[in-house]
C-alpha cells in the first residue's frame, strides 16, 4: 500500500476510537467485565472482534496452577503485529503478559492462573493502531491465583530459580522453538508470599538482536513453559530477561 | 435414608469374602459417587473392610450390606489410598477399626475437606452430610492370622504415594485398590508412572485366584494387571513423542484416542486429565535435554 494512502486511512480509523463508535458486542455474550476490559487495556484506538485471532484453552480446565492457552495471530499477520495483550476478565490480576513478535511468527503458548470460569482475551495491537480481539472461555473450579506455589515447599528452589531449559524443534507442526524456567511466579495473592514473577524476556539471534519480547505477569503459571513458532527460521540463540526483584534470567542454545 | 444402598452392587468373590462393585462411570448425581470398589472378608474373628466408597450414604449402606452377610464385629476398615470415592464412607464405620499407611492419614487430613467439596460439586445431595475422616490406626506391612485367614497388607505406591493392598493368602483373594483398574480408564492425579509399573509387578507376582480391582469388574486371572500396565506405558509413551515433536499442552489435548481405547469407558476424559497431571513433567525433561547454562 502507498505509505501516504495508509496514513490517512489509519487517522480515518484512529478517529473510530471506541469513544465515539458504538463498543462491539462481544461474541461471547459474557457483557460483565468486556467493557471495563476495553477501557483498561485495549482503549488506544478502534476495536473488533476477529476470529482470525485465535485463543486455544481447554473447555474445562484440569488444574488450576496450570490452564494451557494458544494464542495464534498468524492469520492477520500480514496485516503488521505491533504487540499482542492477553487477559483474564475474571481473574484477580487481569493482565496475563504482553507480546511483541518482533520477526517470529505471532504465536505463542504458555499457561496461567486462573481463579474462577473467564474469558480468555487476546488483543492485537496492529501497527496502523488498531485492536483485533480473539476470545475464548474456559470453565475452572478455581483456586489457582490465591494458592502458594508448589515449588516453595521443595528445599533449595532458591539454588534453580531462573534456570532455562530450552530446545528447538522442526517437525510436522513447524519449526518451534519452547523453553521452560524455572520460578514460582508468586502472584502476591496467597498468604504472607510477597508477587515475585519474571516479567520481562527477551529472545536474541546470534547478532544480539531481539527477535521476540515476553512480558509476563503474575498469572502466568509456575515454572512457565512458552512455545513460540519461529516462521520458518531458527535463529534464537539466547533468552535474557529478569524477574520483578531484579534476579537476572539468562540461557544460551546449544 | 440409604438412598443409593438399594443400588449397590455386593457380590460374592470366595468363601467368606464380597466385594462391592461400583459402576465404571465418573462421579455424576445419578450414580450417587458410587464409582469405586470395596470388599470384605467375615475371617471368623471379626470382619476386614477393604474401601468404604465415596459418601456417608454409600458408606451407611456398604456396612448394611455387610451386616446382612455376617454377624461378626467389624475389626478392621482398611483405606487404600487418599482418593474420595474410596473413604469419604468412613464416617459410616466404627472410628476405632479404620486404619491407612501414614502417608495416606497425612493426606487425607491435607486434603479431606477439599475432595469432600469437590464431590459434593460433581455428586450433588447423595454426599450430604458426609465430611472427611481421617482413620487413626496406622497400618503396617505384614501378614497376621484373623480368625480362619491369613490377611496379608502391602505397602506400594505409584497409583498415589502410598497405596495399600490386602491379599488374603487362605482365599488367593487380591484386592489391588487403585493400581488395577479394569474396563475403565485409570486415573493419575497422585501417579508416579515408575513406582506404579513397579507395583504392578509385584502384583502379577502374586499367587493370587481371583482379583477385585479398584474399579471395574471382579476377576480371576491378570487381565487388569495387564490392561492398567498396557495404558500407563501408552499414556508415557505418547506424552515423550509429544514433547520430543514440541507439541504444546492444547497440541497433546487435542490428539486422537487410538482405536484401542476406543470403547474403554472413560478413556478420552481420563486421558485429557493426564495430559494436565503428566505432561508439565515429561516435557521439562525433553525441553533440559536442549540447553546449555
Ligand atoms: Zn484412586
Amino acid at each position: 500500500m502507498n505509505p501516504t494512502l495508509s496514513a490517512v486511512i489509519s487517522l480515518l480509523l484512529a478517529l473510530l476510537s471506541p469513544a465515539c463508535a458504538a463498543a462491539p458486542t462481544d461474541p461471547l455474550g459474557d457483557r460483565g467485565r468486556w467493557p471495563d476490559m476495553q477501557r483498561q487495556f485495549y482503549a488506544d484506538g478502534p476495536i473488533s472482534f476477529d476470529a482470525r485471532v485465535r485463543v486455544e484453552v481447554p473447555a474445562n480446565a484440569e488444574d488450576a496452577m496450570n490452564v494451557p492457552v494458544a494464542v495464534d495471530a498468524r492469520a492477520v499477520a500480514s496485516e503488521g503485529i505491533e504487540r499482542i495483550v492477553v487477559v483474564a476478565d475474571y481473574n484477580p490480576i487481569l493482565k496475563v503478559l504482553e507480546f511483541e513478535p518482533v520477526t517470529v511468527a505471532p504465536y505463542l503458548a504458555f499457561r496461567i492462573k486462573v481463579q474462577q470460569s473467564t474469558p480468555i482475551r487476546a488483543g492485537v495491537k496492529l501497527k496502523d493502531g488498531r485492536w483485533l480481539i480473539g476470545s475464548a472461555v474456559v470453565a475452572s473450579q478455581g483456586g489457582g491465583c490465591t494458592a502458594p506455589s508448589n515449588g516453595r515447599g521443595t528445599p533449595g528452589w532458591e539454588r534453580t530459580l531462573n534456570t532455562v531449559s530450552a530446545r528447538q524443534f522442526s517437525s510436522a507442526v513447524g519449526d518451534r522453538l519452547r523453553f521452560s524456567i524455572l520460578h514460582p511466579m508468586d502472584t502476591g495473592l496467597a498468604n504472607g508470599i510477597p508477587a515475585f514473577f519474571i516479567d520481562e524476556l527477551n529472545l536474541r539471534d546470534a547478532g544480539g538482536n531481539t527477535v521476540a519480547r515476553i512480558r509476563p505477569a503474575e498469572p502466568v503459571s509456575e515454572n512457565p513453559v512458552f512455545t513460540l513458532d519461529l516462521a520458518g527460521a531458527l535463529t534464537v540463540v539466547q533468552i535474557d530477561g529478569r524477574d520483578n526483584n531484579g534476579n537476572k534470567v539468562l540461557g544460551t542454545l546449544r | 435414608m440409604p438412598a443409593f444402598g438399594a443400588g449397590l452392587e455386593v457380590q460374592a468373590v470366595a468363601a467368606d469374602t464380597w466385594a462391592l462393585v461400583g459402576h465404571t462411570e465418573d462421579l455424576t448425581p445419578s450414580n450417587g459417587g458410587n464409582i469405586a470398589n470395596a470388599g470384605f472378608v467375615a475371617t471368623g474373628a471379626g470382619v476386614v473392610v477393604i474401601d468404604t466408597s465415596a459418601s456417608k450414604a454409600l458408606g451407611e449402606a456398604w456396612l448394611a450390606a455387610i451386616r446382612d452377610r455376617s454377624t461378626e464385629p467389624v475389626v478392621r476398615v482398611y483405606n487404600t489410598h487418599l482418593h474420595p470415592d474410596h473413604i469419604l464412607g468412613n464416617m459410616a464405620f466404627p472410628r476405632e477399626a479404620l486404619a491407612t499407611l501414614p502417608a495416606t492419614r497425612q493426606s487425607i487430613r491435607e486434603l479431606g475437606e477439599a475432595f469432600n467439596d469437590n464431590l459434593y460439586r460433581m455428586v450433588g445431595g447423595g454426599m450430604k452430610g458426609t465430611e472427611a475422616v481421617v482413620p487413626d490406626g496406622v497400618a503396617e506391612a505384614g501378614t497376621t492370622l484373623l480368625g480362619h485367614h491369613r490377611i496379608r497388607v502391602m505397602a506400594l505406591r505409584g497409583h498415589s504415594a502410598a497405596d495399600l493392598v490386602v491379599f488374603d493368602e487362605t482365599t488367593g483373594v487380591l484386592f489391588t485398590g487403585d493400581l488395577v483398574f479394569f474396563d475403565r480408564a485409570p486415573t493419575t492425579p497422585h501417579a508416579n508412572l515408575a513406582e506404579w509399573r513397579r507395583s504392578l509387578d509385584l502384583l502379577a507376582a502374586l499367587p493370587f485366584k481371583r482379583m477385585v480391582p479398584g474399579h471395574g469388574p471382579v476377576l480371576d486371572d491378570a487381565r487388569g494387571i495387564a490392561m492398567t500396565r498396557r495404558w500407563l506405558d501408552w499414556i508415557e509413551q505418547t506424552f515423550v513423542d509429544a514433547a520430543r515433536q514440541g507439541l504444546d499442552m492444547n497440541d497433546v489435548l487435542a490428539l486422537p484416542l487410538p482405536p484401542e481405547w476406543a470403547s474403554l469407558p472413560l478413556a478420552a476424559s481420563e486421558y485429557r486429565r493426564s495430559v494436565a497431571h503428566l505432561y508439565p513433567a515429561i516435557e521439562r525433561r525433553v525441553l533440559s535435554a536442549g540447553v546449555s547454562p
